[in-house]
């Protein structure tokens, strides 16, 4: 009964032209054709998607959520890059 | 990211509880944040979530076996292909599932192992046998329509890729229940015969169906913790009289009756049933159902001979990758 340990692929739909590829879920595959036929028949049975994308999931490299504080932190400290933080009299209108 | 090979090396809060960690776990669920897989969770968390989202896994697996009984025998085409549409959405549930299990660091082998061996559970509802067309009609209506009960408030749970999977499950879920009961409205418009064949299929089905929701609440064992970590949102009982309350008036409906004489409506509308055989669900649980012997002789059968299919594509998997080394090599 113990089968080796089939590698994790994490799967990326694009749902409709213009939009980008969205990560939906993994699956276990031997390989990336069996990855995604795999990943048509579990992630795109009501034609969800135009384009698939199937990733070795130890190819990722991903922040470390327990350090999100420091890691984005630069970007919550600066109003400034929001539209909204600038005065524009009443009187010029929409801007 | 939401992957086994992330979590594994992640070891330091299987067994120690660290008081100050888990009082800003529960700080973060009762903000109605969600937990992601390398979040900080408490050990008993990562348990009691591997435990449900694999019994829940191994329940959409298995609940392929009672419908699959009837695809070559459905009575039309139309019958049939929806049939095969909704046992493959079966299987897709149970890998969704799956996914979301191994998040907490198990491995999908493991966890199919743990079914197969029975030492891991599945919903007792599949252990009872599928005996005419009507029980088809009957699990997409009733067994379907109680899993979305069930299955909704997960929707909300506070572990991300369960509530995702969920999501993904309810919004296929929905067919299935309406194809059941298209089959029920149909047989119940035909021949006295197949009307017939309906309210038999009701008075086999309808006590397990309310058993599917668990124990009455002060039985049921898992139930305080998982709701202050907000994985249960509504109480056994509470869902239970939900679906009593839906299901009446669409067998009124069908013009069938439900096989519980004192049934009757109380001064707030709600339909107060007469008490369950809660000594049937234990036998079944505990392995003495009509059918629990053949379920997982079926799902063992299926694992032992599908095994050389996987061994086959990991071994030609490895070939072409060592092929491909040698001609870089070169």
């Amino acid at each position: 009964m113990a089968t080796p340990n089939v590698p994790l692929w994490e799967v990326f739909i694009r749902s409709r032209n213009g939009l980008a590829h969205k990560h939906v879920g993994s699956l276990h595959a031997a390989d990336s054709t069996l990855a995604l036929q795999a990943a048509r028949d579990i992630y795109t049975r009501r034609g969800e998607g135009l384009s698939i994308w199937v990733v070795p999931s130890n190819a990722i490299t991903a922040s470390d959520p327990s350090e999100k504080g420091m890691m984005f932190e630069p970007a919550e400290s600066k109003i400034y890059r929001h539209p909204t933080f600038y005065d524009v009299p009443d009187e010029v209108g929409h801007m | 990211m939401y992957t086994q090979a992330l979590n594994s090396s992640d070891g330091d809060d299987r067994g120690v509880e660290d008081v100050a960690r888990a009082s800003q776990f529960q700080a973060r669920i009762d903000a109605d944040e969600r937990i992601e897989p390398n979040d900080w969770m408490p050990a008993a968390y990562r348990k009691t979530l591997t435990r449900q989202i694999s019994q829940h896994a191994h329940s959409e697996i298995v609940g392929m076996l009672p419908e699959g009984n009837w695809i070559t025998r459905a009575p039309s085409l139309r019958r049939k292909a929806a049939l095969l549409a909704k046992v493959q959405d079966e299987c897709g549930h149970g890998l969704y599932l799956y996914a979301a299990a191994e998040t907490l660091g198990t491995s999908r082998e493991e966890l199919v192992d743990a079914m197969l061996s029975g030492k891991a559970k599945y919903s007792s509802i599949f252990n009872y046998p599928t005996l005419t067309w009507a029980d088809i009609g009957t699990i997409g209506w009733l067994v379907d329509g109680a899993a979305i009960m069930n299955q909704i408030p997960l929707c909300r749970c506070s572990y991300g890729p369960y509530a995702r999977a969920m999501i993904r499950v309810c919004k296929e879920e929905s067919f299935h229940q309406r194809q059941g009961f298209e089959i029920m409205v149909t047989l119940c418009r035909g021949t006295a015969e197949q009307k017939a064949m309906a309210q038999n299929a009701l008075d086999r089905w309808w006590w397990p169906v309310l058993m599917m929701f668990g124990p009455p609440d002060q039985a049921s064992q898992h139930s305080d913790t998982s709701t202050k970590w907000k994985i249960k949102r509504f109480s056994n009982d509470e869902l239970r009289q939900k679906f009593i309350d839906a299901t009446v008036p669409q067998a009124e409906f069908l013009g069938l009756t439900i096989p519980d004489p004192g049934m009757k409506q109380n001064a707030n509308g709600n339909w107060e049933h007469s008490p369950i055989d809660w000594d049937e669900f234990k036998q079944v649980l505990a392995g003495n159902g009509p059918c629990n012997r053949d379920r997982l002789a079926a799902r063992r059968k299926a694992h032992e001979e599908g095994a050389w299919v996987r061994e086959a594509a990991m071994a030609y998997a490895e070939k072409r990758r060592s092929r491909q080394l040698a001609q870089a090599a070169e």
